[in-house]
C-alpha cells in the first residue's frame, strides 16, 4: 500500500505574556467576575519573561534547540533551573517575542482589523526586517501605524480590544461587524492570533524543507478556532488564509477539526491524498489558542510558582509522495475510537494503541517510542492534572500487562524506555503527539530510531453535542528496503499478472 | 471541578435531594481527587463555580474505594477498570477522597 513521506516538520512558540494577561480565558473570565481578585493582581508578575521563556529546557526542547532525549536529564524542576543561555531559534523553529507578534498579526490581517501605534509599528518593522526572515512582500503588508488617540478612540466607541507591550496600548483588535458575535473584536483576536501563528510556522517549515512556497500544492489546517460569521460560524479555510500570506501561490486549501485529536486527523487526511495522488506537496498546519494561555495560572499563581502559559504553540509538517528513502506514514494501520468503543480508558487504549499493532502482527514493544499528549507536566501537575504522558504510557504499559505481552513488573521500563518526557505547551490540539515528529525525523535519518506511534485524543463533550471520547494514531516509520520501491514492484507485477492473463483469454478466444 | 461539573452536581442534589445522591469520583489525581470531594461537600474552595459557599455535604467515594469495588460487576469492572488500576495509585485515590467525606461529606455505603 503507498504511504506519504514525512519530509520536514516546524515547531514554533510565540511569548506572549500580555495577551495572555487580558485574554487568556482564565484571567479574562476572572476580570469580569472578580476584577479585584488577588489572582489578578498577582498574574503580571507571575508570567515568565522573554528571556526565562528562551532559557526554559521544555521550550528549546519544543523548537529543537535541546533534544527529547536529553530533557529529562536537565536539572529539575525545569523551571528553578533555566538553561545558562536563552536561545530563540532551533532547528524546528523560534521562540519570537511578543512585540514582533503584533506586527506579525498586522501584515496577516486583510481586513483592516488591526491597528498599531505609529512608534511601535515602525519599531516593530525594524525588528522584524533585522531577522532576515519574512519576505519583503510580507513586510510591505506591515502598515505605518495610526495615531494612538485614534486607537484608544477606536476601543472606547467602537468595542475594539486593546492591544499591550510592555504595559501600554500600542494598538487594537477591531471588530468585524456591528452585530454579529462571531466577528467580535474578541473572536477576532483569537482568530488572527492563530492564523500568524500559523504563518510563522508555515515560514519555518518551508526554511526547513528548502521547498520555495509555490511547490505547496495543498494546505490542511487543523487548530481548533471556528472561522466564520452568523450564518456559518466554522464556515472556515484558515488553510487557505494561511497559505495565501505565507505565498503559496499554487496552493488550495480546507481545515480539519477534531478538538485535541485534530492535528493527527489532519495528517491521517493529507498523507492519505499524498499516497492516492490526488494531492503531491501537502503542509499541515495548527496555530495557537489565544483562550488557552494561562488556562491553569490560578493554581500556579497560589502555589507560588510561574505562570507558564503565556506562550502560544504551532506546528506544521510537509508530507509528499513516498520516496522510499524518507520517514513515511503508515497507512496500511490506523488507529480509530469508533462510535461503539466506549469511553473507558481502557477502551480508548485499545482502539489507539493496540488495534492497529494487532492487525499489523505487531506487538506493543514494536514501537520505538510512543508520542501521546506530549503536556509538559510543570504546567499541569501543580493544577491538579497530573503527568499526562506519563499517565498515557503507563496505560499503553498496562495494557501490554492485561494482553500478556508484558509482565507487570515490566511497566516502569516500558514507560522509561518507550515514553517521552512532556515538553509542549497546554494548548490543547498543540501537544497532540505531533511536535516529536520533527525529532523522530532526525532519529529516523539517522537510524537511531525505527518506529513511533503518534496518539491524538480529543473531548468531543466540550462542545455540548455528545459524550463520546475520540481519537486516532498512526505509525511513522522508516520502512525497511524503502516502501516506494516496494509499492511501485507490486504495480509492475499487477500489470504483468493482467496482461498475462488477457494474452490467455485472447487465445482461448482464438481457438 | 469544572463549572458545568458543578452545576450538574446542584442540579441533581436539588431535584432528587441530597439523601439520594451519591457522587463516584474517577479523578486519576490524589489532589484533584481531593478538591473535587470539598466542592461536593464543602463547597468549591476555588469560590469559581456554583458550589461556591454551597455545603451539599453529599456522600462522594472514589471509584477505587473497596465499597463501591463491591457494589460493581466483576467482569465490567475487568474490562472497564483493571487496567487503570494498574496505572494510578488507587490507595492514595481513596485516600484523599475518604478523608475529605469524613470531614465534609456522609458515610452511607
Amino acid at each position: 500500500m503507498p504511504n506519504a513521506a514525512v519530509k520536514a516538520c516546524s515547531n514554533c512558540l510565540v511569548h506572549a505574556p500580555e495577551m495572555a494577561e487580558r485574554y487568556g480565558n482564565t484571567p479574562y473570565m476572572e476580570r469580569l467576575s472578580h476584577p479585584g481578585s488577588e489572582f489578578l493582581a498577582a498574574l503580571p508578575k507571575a508570567g515568565q519573561s522573554y528571556e526565562e521563556a528562551c532559557r526554559y529546557a521544555p521550550n528549546l526542547t519544543f523548537i529543537g534547540a535541546l533534544s527529547v532525549d536529553g530533557l529529562p536529564a536537565r536539572p529539575q524542576p525545569w523551571l528553578r533551573n533555566l538553561e545558562p543561555e536563552a536561545v530563540r531559534d532551533g532547528r524546528f523553529g523560534e521562540i519570537m517575542p511578543e512585540d514582533e507578534f503584533l506586527g506579525l498579526m498586522d501584515f496577516c490581517d486583510v481586513f483592516d482589523l488591526i491597528w498599531l501605534s505609529l512608534d511601535f509599528a515602525a519599531g516593530v518593522k525594524g525588528k522584524l526586517k533585522a531577522r532576515n526572515f519574512w519576505s519583503p512582500e510580507q513586510l510591505a503588508r506591515l502598515e505605518k501605524g495610526r495615531p494612538l488617540a485614534e486607537i484608544e478612540a477606536e476601543c472606547r466607541e467602537q468595542h475594539a480590544l486593546p492591544l499591550y507591550f510592555g504595559g501600554r496600548v500600542v494598538g487594537c483588535c477591531r471588530r468585524g461587524h456591528e452585530t454579529d458575535e462571531n466577528l467580535s473584536a474578541h473572536v477576532l483576536l483569537e482568530n488572527i492570533a492563530s492564523k500568524a501563528t500559523s504563518i510563522l510556522a508555515m515560514m519555518h517549515l518551508l526554511r526547513n524543507s528548502g521547498l520555495p512556497p509555490g511547490e505547496i500544492d495543498f494546505v490542511v489546517e487543523c487548530s481548533e478556532e471556528a472561522i466564520g460569521d452568523m450564518n456559518q460560524r466554522g464556515g472556515g479555510n484558515l488553510a487557505k488564509a494561511v497559505a495565501e500570506i505565507a505565498g503559496c501561490r499554487n496552493a488550495s486549501g480546507f481545515d480539519v477539526r477534531a478538538f485535541c485529536a485534530g492535528p493527527t486527523a489532519a495528517l491521517i487526511t493529507a498523507a492519505s491524498m499524498v499516497a492516492a495522488g490526488a494531492r503531491k506537496n501537502v503542509v499541515v498546519v495548527a496555530g495557537g489558542a489565544v483562550p488557552k494561555l494561562y488556562m491553569n495560572a490560578r493554581d500556579h499563581v497560589k502555589k507560588g510558582l510561574p505562570a507558564l502559559e503565556n506562550v502560544l504553540g504551532s506546528m506544521a509538517v510537509l508530507l509528499t509522495e513516498d520516496d522510499g528513502e524518507s520517514p513515511v506514514i503508515r497507512l496500511d494501520s490506523l488507529g480509530k475510537h469508533t462510535v461503539g468503543a466506549g469511553a473507558s480508558p481502557q477502551a480508548v487504549t485499545t482502539a489507539l494503541a493496540w488495534e492497529p499493532l494487532e492487525k499489523l502482527g505487531l506487538k506493543l514493544t514494536d514501537v520505538d517510542k510512543y508520542a501521546p499528549e506530549l503536556h509538559n507536566p510543570e504546567v499541569t501537575v501543580p493544577a491538579g492534572a497530573g503527568n499526562v504522558p506519563e499517565a498515557n504510557y503507563k496505560m499503553i504499559a498496562a495494557l501490554g500487562v492485561m494482553k500478556k505481552q508484558l509482565e507487570r513488573g515490566d511497566i516502569e521500563g516500558f514507560v522509561k524506555e518507550r515514553g517521552l518526557t512532556g515538553f509542549a505547551p497546554t494548548q490543547g490540539h498543540i501537544p497532540s503527539g505531533v511536535p516529536y515528529m520533527g525529532h523522530a525525523l532526525e532519529e529516523m535519518k539517522a537510524g537511531r530510531l525505527k518506529r513511533i506511534m503518534v496518539i491524538g485524543k480529543g473531548s468531543l463533550f466540550l462542545g455540548r453535542l455528545t459524550n463520546l471520547a475520540d481519537g486516532a494514531s498512526f505509525l511513522m516509520e522508516k520502512m525497511a528496503g524503502g516502501a516506494g520501491q516496494a509499492a511501485a514492484v507490486t504495480t509492475r507485477d499487477v500489470e504483468e499478472v493482467v496482461l498475462e492473463a488477457l494474452g490467455d483469454l485472447a487465445a482461448a478466444l482464438n481457438r | 471541578m469544572d463549572l458545568a461539573n458543578q452545576q450538574r452536581v446542584k442540579d441533581a442534589a436539588e431535584k432528587f435531594g441530597a439523601d439520594n445522591v451519591i457522587v463516584i469520583l474517577g479523578s486519576s489525581d490524589a489532589e484533584g481527587a481531593g478538591i473535587y470531594a470539598e466542592t461536593v461537600t464543602a463547597g468549591d474552595p476555588t469560590f469559581a463555580g456554583p458550589l461556591a459557599g454551597v455545603a451539599l455535604n453529599l456522600p462522594v467515594y472514589h471509584v477505587f474505594e473497596d465499597v463501591v469495588r463491591a457494589e460493581a460487576d466483576a467482569g465490567e469492572w475487568e474490562n472497564q477498570i483493571s487496567m487503570m488500576e494498574m496505572v494510578l495509585d488507587p490507595a492514595a485515590l481513596a485516600q484523599a477522597v475518604r478523608e475529605m467525606r469524613e470531614e465534609h461529606g456522609q458515610s452511607v455505603l
